[in-house]
């Protein structure tokens, strides 16, 4: 049986890439912001671009936060995609405006610290032992747009539960977040959605694991 | 752990065709935009730009049919520029599957729209195309023109480039007019100069001939190259201007 995605409809840019390379992925699509279809659907994928505050805006006007809190609750998979990934951590500074986030990962999301920002075009990631993400691609170039990034990753779990795995990618010298997998929630900094080949492979390894 | 330089296949649409071209041996049809961009795909493109040469209103409209069946199909970035005159517009040509829409003109007659593009969609969307060309007298040594390098606007390039990095524009797509068409070579001393100026990402375009013409455009500062012409009929092969920019030293992706 296929699964079914939903990709939550907040207003976020452009949804239309999300959509068809998660169906090239195997799954039965619906963009969204209707709560039951969104609970119900075997995942959820969050979109963002654009401005950080406008997005946690956006998903909160959809009650989107809510769902992801229920979905991951109950253990039932989410994907945030780069604002969708940044706007779950605590919060995040802009033009120094600090705006609170959905706070399902302490962490802050500030500007990079590179030469040239934003930070646009394809990079490599080191991705850790033990994903499920990265399976087959790990070497693969991803393609990254936007000039925000968690540089530290502060979660720590004391081994009460599985160890959160993250992935780095680094622009200009600095560091920062290109990927988590933390149980049910998921999450990349690039666009898997136009990151080619490599980005369809990740998309189906999540799908896959529905 | 690198950026790659971006190798960027420009298209050229009028009224929802490829202005003429070869016809590639895997194409059915050389005029139909969306089939030249999965061949460009295929190659290796990093990003694709559609340039919207249409001058009707219907022309337009067919370009937003292109943008959606091509971003359906290819999962690879996508600017579209041409014609691009208000927020409206750019929030149209998103909504129908661009990633990044290029502003000319329109900024040039009111630089405000760069702000209220950034404002609303993020300056990652706004790609600030500027039409450079030599001018003595200038500052430096470059000016912006409109209609196609036909006439000057009156702007320095160099600062005009600076000030709307400041105003919101996420990358600068860079076409020197003079060296454009003439298959001579990037220009490499403009690159430098709006290098020198802004921080965020540079597209060197105009020139390219050869393959060995693309490593000096990096080298003086461009993060990613564009080119029309040499790929559109055949001259290169995306394939082989990665290649050559890896045997230079630059990470590309392969």
């Amino acid at each position: 049986m296929t699964s079914s995605v939903v990709v939550l409809d907040y207003g976020s840019g452009n949804t239309r890439s999300a959509v068809r390379a998660l169906e090239r992925a195997g799954a039965t699509v619906t963009l969204t912001a209707d709560r039951t279809q969104a609970m119900d659907a075997d995942g959820l994928v969050v979109p963002g671009v654009g401005a950080f505050a406008s997005c946690v805006q956006g998903v909160r006007a959809v009650k989107g936060h809510e769902v992801i809190g229920r979905r991951l609750a109950g253990g039932r998979p989410v994907l945030g995609i780069c604002v969708g990934m940044q706007i779950l951590f605590e919060h995040g500074v802009e033009h120094g405006v600090d705006t609170p986030g959905l706070d399902e990962w302490p962490g802050v999301v500030e500007r990079l610290d590179a030469p040239v920002v934003p930070h646009m075009g394809w990079n490599t990631v080191d991705v850790p032992a033990g994903t499920t993400l990265f399976a087959g691609v790990e070497d693969e170039r991803f393609y990254f747009v936007h000039s925000y990034g968690v540089r530290d990753w502060t979660l720590r779990t004391h081994g009460r539960t599985r160890e959160p795995l993250v992935t780095w990618s680094t622009h200009g010298g600095d560091r920062f977040v290109a990927a988590v997998e933390n149980g049910p929630l998921c999450a990349t900094q690039f666009h898997p959605e136009k990151s080619g080949d490599a980005g369809a492979a990740l998309l189906k390894n999540w799908v896959d694991a529905l | 752990m690198t950026l790659a330089v971006r190798v960027i296949p420009c298209l050229d649409v009028d009224d929802g065709r490829v202005v003429k071209g070869i016809r590639f041996r895997e194409m059915r049809d050389a005029g139909d935009p969306v089939e030249l961009a999965r061949v460009y795909d295929a190659e290796g493109a990093d990003e694709l730009t559609f340039l919207d040469i249409s001058a009707s209103h219907e022309g337009r409209s067919t370009t937003m049919e292109i943008v959606s069946r091509t971003a359906e199909q290819v999962f690879i970035p996508l600017t579209v520029g041409g014609g691009v005159g208000s927020v409206e517009d750019v929030h149209r040509l998103l909504r129908a599957g661009a990633d990044k829409v290029a502003v000319n003109t329109a900024a040039i007659r009111r630089p405000e729209l760069v702000a209220e593009i950034a404002d609303r969609f993020g300056r990652q969307v706004l790609v600030l195309s500027v039409d450079a060309r030599r001018a003595p007298g200038t500052d430096s040594g470059f000016e912006v023109t409109t209609h196609g390098g036909r006439r000057s606007a009156g702007l320095d390039a160099v600062e005009w480039a600076r000030r709307a990095a400041e105003l919101g524009a996420g990358e600068i797509l860079l076409n020197a007019m003079d060296a454009d068409g003439t298959r001579d070579g990037f220009d490499v001393d403009l690159i430098r100069l709006v290098r020198s100026e802004v921080s965020i990402p540079v597209v060197a375009s105009g020139g390219a001939g050869r393959v060995e013409h693309f490593p000096p455009a990096v080298e003086a500062g461009a993060d990613a190259v564009l080119a029309a012409t040499v790929f559109h009929f055949g001259t290169l092969r995306v394939g082989e201007v990665k290649r050559s920019l890896a045997d230079a030293g630059h990470p590309v992706r392969m």
